[in-house]
């Protein structure tokens, strides 16, 4: 992945509007934040392959960005973006990662359906 | 204050029971049931490498390809989407190091919990059956700090349980997270796999997992140490430590679960 660029992010978020596509959404602390100091639970959600239409996709911030869905009926979003790339299957993938290079949020957009194991 | 008793007690005198020694000429064969790439190296890697050096098949019976992990590489070079791949490639070349065949289970990582065990234990049960292992390995059910590593050890212990008397493996579970709790709630594990002679297998095993080791290494090879990062060298040192767990025996974990 490379750091977000906002020009060429807004470029793919419009040229992915006014359609149909599949979306994953994530925030994730890891699974073993008990395991640390501050012994707290985890805190992880992913919707993955939920199907979504947005009429408007906006990248804001001076980074790390935020994405705005504007969907008929309701919202996508996401803070914390820091990385993005378009991968060979056409999906746009967008992340944040802490400075360990953990993954910390995901926001991704596709065509076509996310494989599945 | 309490008075000595002699019925184990904590503060009893009577000496605690000094775990048995894992011995690699006493088994027919290793099966290793875990979720993630990686938890066979962390788990028991030393204990397959030794089993591979005296020539007793050893099978990783792998639940997941570990694809929602969050780490990615330090620095990352993996993304959501091309981790599954990436881990998959990663347990080959670590299974190689260990002298293990890996299998794949193909469940989606963390979310093995809202499978039905029964279904998946099934499978589990079919590789039983057709490798006839004298030992499987899998986590302790509500003893393991991962939701996926709790239900798959669940999954395993159904397996085992499923097969006709005299047709079980030994079940050998893995308690992972804060020991001294551990300790207080199972008492001493049962077995202790001396890995003096396989150590550096399986540190090269856990490099071959890459994009979920590097962050540990580089603080290892810095001299930085977490308390996560500590406790696996003292493990490390320490040998692999097992509780032979009753296939009947029905864990709080299964007891509570929906």
């Amino acid at each position: 992945m490379h750091p977000i660029d906002r020009d060429a992010v807004q470029a793919e978020l419009d040229r992915r509007r006014d359609q149909p596509v599949y979306l994953h959404l994530e925030t994730t602390t890891g699974s073993y934040t008990a395991l640390g100091p501050e012994k707290k639970p985890p805190v992880i959600a992913f919707v993955r392959n939920a199907q979504v239409t947005y009429a408007r996709g906006v990248v804001t911030g001076p980074g790390p960005y935020r994405v705005g869905l504007k969907l008929q009926d309701g919202w996508v979003y996401a803070d914390g973006l820091t990385d993005f790339v378009v991968s060979e299957r056409d999906e746009l993938l967008l992340a944040g990662h802490d400075p360990d290079g953990h993954l910390t949020v995901a926001l991704q957009l596709s065509m076509r359906p996310f494989r599945e194991a | 204050m309490a008075t000595p008793t002699t019925t184990g007690a904590p503060y009893d005198a009577t000496p605690v029971a000094t775990p048995a020694p894992f011995d690699p000429a006493a088994e027919r064969g290793l099966l290793v049931v875990l979720p993630h790439p990686d938890d066979e190296t962390f788990s028991s890697g030393g204990t397959m490498a030794r089993c591979a050096d005296a020539g007793v098949p050893v099978t990783y019976l792998c639940g997941t390809y570990g694809d929602m992990g969050r780490r990615m590489g330090r620095p990352a070079f993996a993304n959501r989407e091309s981790l599954r791949d990436i881990r998959e490639r990663e347990l080959t070349e670590a299974c190689a190091v260990l002298g293990a065949e890996a299998r794949m289970l193909g469940l989606r990582d963390k979310c093995v919990e809202f499978e039905d065990p029964v279904e998946i234990a099934e499978r589990v049960r079919a590789v039983i059956e057709e490798l006839d292992p004298s030992t499987v390995i899998a986590f302790y059910p509500g003893f393991a700090v991962h939701a996926d590593h709790d239900a798959l050890g669940l999954i395993a212990q159904l397996a085992v349980r499923s097969l006709p008397a005299g047709r079980r493996p030994r079940l050998l579970a893995v308690a992972v997270g804060d020991q001294e709790a551990n300790r207080a709630a199972l008492g001493e594990p049962d077995v202790l796999s001396d890995i003096s002679g396989t150590v550096d297998r399986k540190i090269e095993a856990l490099r071959a997992h890459r994009s979920q080791t590097e962050a540990m290494f580089v603080k290892w090879d810095e001299d930085i140490e977490d308390e996560q990062g500590k406790a696996f060298r003292d493990r490390l040192l320490g040998g692999e430590k097992f509780y032979l767990l009753d296939p009947h025996h029905v864990t709080d974990y299964e007891r509570n679960r929906p």
